[in-house]
């Protein structure tokens, strides 16, 4: 273990700039999962296919990923609005969600996982930007772009969220089904066409977070996986639906994961973001902010 | 019927099993049979905790390979330099253990969590301990770790007939004890817990004994099941003994083939893992997992009680019910005035 | 009326707080066993909380429960029931894959047939079973499953289930809401038979004849606080109960 100045604040702003993306990633789960209860394990695998949109127009357009990104939202949003229909219909309304539910998301993961191997095979993919090399210096700090980019832009996409869940009367509403489904039917609007909208819309987050992922590292398949408990840790770390809990979270575990590889060692990381959900669960489920 | 009986007739349908490969002779059949039946016990086991109980468990792939890697360890401790090896029943009994305990373990930690954080839980559990044994050297770490399967074993003669003989049983025992629990007041207490853990309290069912006696058997289970896995497959690697793919295939065979008694995980098993066998022979291995993927969202969607529960709605008896658990404070906040 | 130290079921300040909002406040109350309560209040204010908090449903921040001279406060629900605490739940909540006879076995197996110094067969825990169906009177559904039964029956199920217990104090929550007029004398016949057998009953009830003639002492819960303890003709003519409780 070396230890030196230079490194640990490099590994902190590291963290704290690799917890942006983070955050961009769980947002969806903040959405599905913090507020409307479904247990959507599938995400890291949408985020994937998010990562391979924006390769797939990188590499035979050369479009920016995150534009491509964008513009690939409105899919991913009809993505979502189907998947959770069919869940609805299967499921929640027939109140076998917490087994069944389970399981058709786990298919689906291994579904979207498996395809992509069909499709792409397993070898690692990656993008090219003007912002993707470069660092920027400053004293002892080296911040890379590819990391910086999609913090700021996964910042940007947090506050749009948080806006749009506190300011616009559909944002309203989805905070208010999860609490209370009587009271929004009894003012003419449909829980399931909100919850519906919700869902589409953390899904179509997914697309954006994964051309995050790609710009920040190469992508294979089977990368989603290592995410899963990442998403789940600060989504509960965060208080379950509070966007700016997530941000929080997210750059906790961030600071916490870069510090361990550093000075441990990569190959321990992916035991520190699972063992941050184990911690959160057995002794503050509510999270930082909670609800 | 009784259990006893039970247990007789089902080893006497394994021993005719294990004739009948004899007499085949084809060495193929005794190492996909290896496989199948190691999937029968994986999944009578995840259903012990996941379907009588509702309880879901995505960590599978853990104790599956704690016992692997149990056996790894006593390996390195006292075979490999030709001390002495190890009767393979009594690896399975430290597997076992060793995944037991980490079962009862797991348990204290997770089952006061409301089911789907349950769930993720066991996610986080099955990759803290896939990455402290990834660091583990003496087992080989991410290296792997290579273990010499002997040629021969008296009386069976060729060791992966031995094995393939010694899974069988290992399922018929899987097999005993889930029906065993069905028909004990464990079974009715495990049932009231999946329906309504809230009413089962209140009904004086001990609710975190009992969950906790399920973990532990199931945990137990699946690590006597991996037990033997290092000598069958020659060479370890903690990145596919703690695949997902355990976990999806566990949970796959039983909710294909029905969750509610016994007999689902073994349809669910055989069907599932023979299909599996020789999709990776024929096809690839990756399409073998897109097929477990698809036709568990399929069954999920469109059967939701298993290949027993079509069934018995064709027999025109009267399904079995499933009622998802129903998350605990939520309700109870529910009907505060 | 101060809780004496010898009840069966006491509460002692007992509060129960959700985030900011106080469910209870400072609930002091004494059953005295053999005693037929009611216990009534507006919608909202706390008497299921009560329940739950005395059964150890939910846990009381504050105060505690005693029960036959013992203090409950730390154990699990399942614990109380073992010690003679019985519950109907408001809303039945059946274990509905298994078939009536099991709903009521469950109960039986855990405690009735758990305890000491009797030995039970299998036939006689059928027999019990059928029993016990048969006094609510869904003795000929008991193969059948809850979801063929109507809300009327399922409260009856939840009713017979909490008698399976053989408990000694059986609080019965809303087990009357929407039953006909006779479909509520049977129900109060019944509570009385197990009266009679001994059994202290608290009903908690909207229906306030079933209450009136029932009770031997009227508890009012308003805003989760206790403004009431006494005689039903003296609690109904206390102006506050009047005012607080509007309607039937």
């Amino acid at each position: 273990m070396i230890f030196s100045f230079d490194l640990l604040i490099n590994a902190i702003v590291s963290g704290i700039l690799i917890g942006g993306f983070y955050a961009a990633v769980t947002s969806g789960v903040s959405l599905s999962f913090g507020i409307l209860d479904i247990v959507n394990i599938a995400h890291p695998a949408f985020i994937i296919l998010g990562s391979y949109v924006a390769y797939a127009a990188n590499s035979s357009l050369g479009v920016d990923p995150i534009l491509a990104s964008i513009v690939a939202m409105p899919a991913f949003y009809v993505l979502g609005a189907v998947v959770y229909q069919v869940y609805y219909t299967s499921f929640e309304k027939r109140g076998q969600e917490s087994l069944r539910g389970l399981a058709f998301f786990f298919g689906l993961l291994f579904i979207t996982e498996v395809s992509l191997v069909l499709y792409f095979g397993v070898d690692y993919r990656y993008v090219d930007a003007r912002y993707i090399g470069p660092s920027w210096h400053f004293g002892i700090l080296e911040i890379p772009l590819r990391i910086l980019v999609p913090c700021l832009v996964s910042l940007l996409l947090m506050a749009v969220l948080q806006l749009f869940l506190t300011r616009t009367f559909v944002g309203r509403a989805i905070m208010a089904v999860a609490q209370d489904q009587l009271a929004l039917r009894l003012m003419a609007v449909d829980p399931i066409r909100i919850k519906r909208i919700a869902f589409g819309i953390s899904i179509a987050t997914a697309s954006l977070a994964g051309a995050f992922l790609i710009i920040i590292q190469p992508v294979e398949p089977s990368v989603g996986r290592e995410y899963i408990g990442r998403v789940f840790a600060i989504c509960v770390l965060g208080g379950m639906g509070s966007l700016p809990g997530t941000v929080i979270a997210a750059m906790l575990l961030g600071i916490v994961e870069s510090l361990t590889s550093t000075f441990y060692g990569p190959s321990w990381a992916p035991a520190v973001s699972f063992g941050f959900l184990l911690l959160t669960l057995a002794v503050r489920p509510a999270g930082l902010l909670g609800r | 019927m009784r259990t006893p009986i039970f247990f007789l007739i089902w080893l006497a349908i394994g021993a005719a099993v294990f004739a009948v490969s004899l007499a085949i002779g084809n060495d193929y059949i005794f190492f996909a049979g290896y496989v199948v039946m190691q999937y029968v016990v994986l999944s009578t086991a995840w259903n012990i905790l996941g379907g009588y109980c509702g309880y879901v468990n995505f960590g599978s792939a853990a104790f599956f390979a704690l016992g692997a890697y149990s056996t790894v360890a006593i390996y390195k401790l006292i075979t490999e330099n030709d001390f002495y090896r190890m009767p393979m029943p009594v690896l399975m009994l430290i597997g076992g253990m060793v995944s037991g305990v980490v079962g009862l373990g797991m348990g204290y930690l997770t089952l006061r969590l409301r089911g789907a954080f349950f769930a993720i839980a066991t996610l986080a559990l099955a990759v803290v301990l896939q990455t402290l044994v990834v660091n583990w050297d003496f087992v080989g770490g991410s290296r792997g770790a290579y273990i010499i399967r002997p040629e021969q074993i008296w009386p069976i003669g060729n060791y992966v007939r031995y094995l393939f003989l010694i899974m069988m049983l290992l399922a018929v025992i899987a097999l005993t004890i889930a029906r065993l629990i069905e028909h004990s007041r464990l079974g009715y207490g495990f049932a009231s817990i999946r329906d309504d853990e809230l009413a089962a309290e209140a009904s004086g069912v001990p609710t975190l004994r009992l969950k906790l006696i399920a973990t532990t058997i199931s945990g137990a289970l699946m690590g006597m099941a991996g037990a033997p896995f290092p000598y069958y497959i020659g060479y370890l690697q903690p990145s596919s003994t703690f695949g997902l793919d355990y976990a999806v295939n566990s949970i796959a065979m039983p909710l294909i083939g029905g969750t509610t008694s016994w007999t689902g995980p073994l349809i669910g098993a055989l069907l599932l893992g023979s299909l599996q066998q020789i999709a990776t022979v024929t096809i690839s291995s990756a399409v073998n997992l897109l097929i477990v993927g698809c036709v568990l969202v399929i069954f999920v969607i469109v059967a939701p009680n298993g290949i027993v529960g079509l069934v018995h709605t064709y027999l025109q008896r009267k399904p079995d019910d499933f009622v998802g658990r129903r998350h605990v404070e939520a309700d109870v906040a529910g009907k505060v005035p | 009326m101060t809780p004496t130290a010898n009840g069966l079921l006491e509460v002692d300040n007992l509060g129960k707080r959700f985030g900011g909002f106080v469910a209870l406040e400072n609930i002091s109350l004494s059953v005295a066993a053999g005693e037929r309560l009611g216990l009534i209040g507006p919608n909202g204010s706390g008497k299921s909380t009560l329940v739950n908090c005395i059964c150890g449903t939910l846990r009381n921040e504050f105060g505690s429960v005693r029960f036959a001279g013992q203090k409950l406060d730390g154990l699990d629900a399942h614990e109380r029931t073992h010690r003679g605490l019985a519950r109907s739940f408001q809303l039945p909540r059946p274990f509905a894959s298994l078939s009536l006879a099991d709903n009521i076995r469950i109960p039986l197996l855990y405690t009735v047939v758990m305890r000491r110094g009797r030995h039970h067969t299998p036939r006689e825990v059928e027999q019990r079973c059928a029993a016990l169906l048969h006094e609510v009177g869904l003795g000929d559904k008991a193969r059948r499953l809850p979801r063929d039964l109507t809300q009327v029956e399922m409260r009856k199920l939840e009713l017979a289930r909490a008698m399976a217990s053989e408990p000694k104090l059986l609080i019965a929550d809303e087990a009357m809401a929407g039953l006909t007029h006779s479909e509520i004398e049977d129900i109060l016949a019944l509570l009385l038979r197990l009266n009679e057998q001994g059994v202290t009953i608290i009903l908690i009830e909207h229906i306030m004849t079933a209450v009136m003639s029932f009770s031997r002492r009227l508890i009012v819960l308003v805003s989760g606080r206790k403004i009431a303890d006494g005689a039903p003709d003296d609690v109904m003519r206390n102006p506050e109960v009047e005012r607080a409780y509007l309607g039937q």
